[in-house]
């Protein structure tokens, strides 16, 4: 597996990495976004949505394996790409004038991703631990997820963290979409400026789609 | 109409070799708006050479724009504020009169500094003896128009053999990425039909080589592009993904191309 290994390593196959990975992701979101919307329709809605992802357990489990596998590599990689790309420049410029030559989408991936991680951290562990190994039989029969959640969006800085999280969300996502294309050798006259656009439309749509529901339910107070 | 003397500060960058640590001197400068930048730097250089102190060092050679050899990151900017040109062909009417202006090297690990403003490019022809050029066979010329080439194949072509090889895209680039540069050359010649015999060992071999020299890994921020004084298009970029993973789909060994 020698040419794999020269592959996955070589600078190209990096970004093929970054791309391929946050493609996949890029679509669980779409998938993650329309499944919480049922939020919004009282805790029936909700939580008969999570005991449905219950019945199809066995099959989710195997998405979660995958999706487990796209965020390891995209943060592994992700994360190697900064340090590596860092050293290659080991004497910074004392003027930088990137803010006239770049977007600063592009340039605060790292930063952005970070933050979206240590998120990540913290929602598996609100959400996904409680749903899933804490006591999940008790939770399944008390109807208890949409309480769950509510409760959360309750508390102040963890609605704070929240927005300022999809935000980032909504920057990490604008530089990704596009640059996913151009990493898989996509561009072209014809059709970059349309992948752009969408890009940034679905960026907005996912930043404003996930912080709505803790800003709707901290503002009401969590009335069902 | 009477020429207007600029007062300027000049920051540059002062670096012994390569070995040394470097440090920004400050020169006060008068000068015609009509001057070209490297002249400006000419006329410093003559002074402190009357005044016995070491010139500042920094290469140029066509000064029109056509060789590459120039190159100073000017007030954070490769090839300075304007678009589209190098160093050589920046004027000082681009300054205002008490301005101060910072003039730095390319800064990268794998174009280190020779000495002040200097830095060594050879990693770019290092990167083109490992794949850019083409198999000419020996025996009579043949006809070249037996050889059919599209227009627009041959304009693109066209557009990425303006790249000068000045390192600019390089300097630019948060991660020190050659990738412009080198997708400029793989574009250029494989587009065309004569260079379609190494087409993909050309790929593998050149990206192989980039990545030893120690240039970093692009992330699409397209600061390449912004300040590539030909305007080369980063989608020689894609383009090159493109040949590159064609490149190790195709390959019948397991391990190079
Ligand atoms: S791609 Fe542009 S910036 Fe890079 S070396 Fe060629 S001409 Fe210079
Ligand atoms: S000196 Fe030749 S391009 Fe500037």
């Amino acid at each position: 597996m020698n040419w794999l290994n020269n592959f996955l390593n070589s600078s190209i196959g990096k970004k093929f990495v970054m791309a391929i990975t946050g493609s996949f992701l890029l679509i669980f979101l779409i998938i993650h976004l329309i499944g919480n919307i049922t939020l919004f329709f009282g805790p029936d809605a909700f939580n008969g949505y999570v005991k449905t992802l219950d019945v199809i357990k066995p099959l989710i489990r195997v998405i979660e394996l995958v999706l487990l596998a796209a965020f390891v590599f995209h943060i592994f990689n992700g994360f190697r790409l900064w340090l590596e790309n860092k050293r290659a420049r080991p004497v910074e410029y004392k003027i930088n004038g990137s803010t006239e030559n770049s977007s600063i989408f592009s340039r605060t991936m790292f930063i952005s991703g970070s933050i979206i991680f240590i998120f990540l951290v913290l929602h598996l562990g609100t959400f996904f631990w409680r749903f899933n190994v804490h006591d999940p039989q008790q939770l399944a029969d008390a109807h208890q997820y949409y309480d769950i959640v509510v409760g959360f969006f309750q508390i102040w800085w963890y609605v704070l963290l929240y927005i300022i999280a999809m935000i980032l969300l909504g920057f990490h996502l604008n530089h990704g979409f596009q640059s996913a294309f151009q990493t898989f050798g996509l561009n072209s006259k014809k059709y970059t400026p349309l992948i752009k656009k969408l890009g940034t439309i679905y960026a907005i749509i996912m930043a404003v789609g996930f912080a709505s529901m803790p800003i709707y339910f901290f503002l009401s107070g969590g009335v069902k | 109409m009477e020429t207007k003397i600029l007062k300027l500060k000049l920051k540059i960058w002062r670096q012994k070799n390569a070995n040394s640590v470097g440090s920004f001197v400050d020169y006060d400068v008068s000068v015609s708006p009509d001057a070209s930048f490297l002249e400006m730097l000419d006329e410093l250089n003559n002074k402190l050479e009357s005044q016995g102190l070491e010139p500042v060092v920094f290469e140029s050679d066509c000064r029109e724009g056509i060789c590459g050899t120039c190159g100073l990151v000017i007030n954070g900017q490769p090839h300075g504020p304007i678009p589209r040109i190098a160093t050589c062909q920046l004027h000082m009417r681009n300054f205002k009169d008490g301005d101060t202006i910072w003039i730095e090297p390319f800064r990268a690990k794998a174009f280190p500094v020779i000495k002040d403003l200097m830095v060594d490019r050879s990693g770019f022809d290092k990167i083109l003896q490992a794949g850019g050029y083409i198999s000419a066979n020996v025996g009579g010329a043949q006809d070249a128009n037996m050889i059919p080439i599209p227009k627009d194949v041959a304009s693109e072509a066209f557009d990425a053999a303006a790249c000068i090889g000045c390192g600019a895209c390089v300097a630019a680039c948060k991660n020190a990425s050659a990738m412009l540069f080198v997708s400029a050359k793989i574009s250029h010649l494989g587009l065309l039909p004569q260079g379609q015999p190494e087409r993909y060992r050309r790929v593998d071999r050149m990206i192989k080589v980039m990545d030893e020299l120690g240039f970093g890994s692009c992330t699409n921020t397209y600061a390449c592009e912004a300040e590539c004084p030909k305007g080369i298009s980063v989608k020689f970029i894609a383009r090159m993904n493109r040949d590159y993973i064609a490149a190790k789909l195709k390959s019948k060994t397991l391990e190079q191309v």
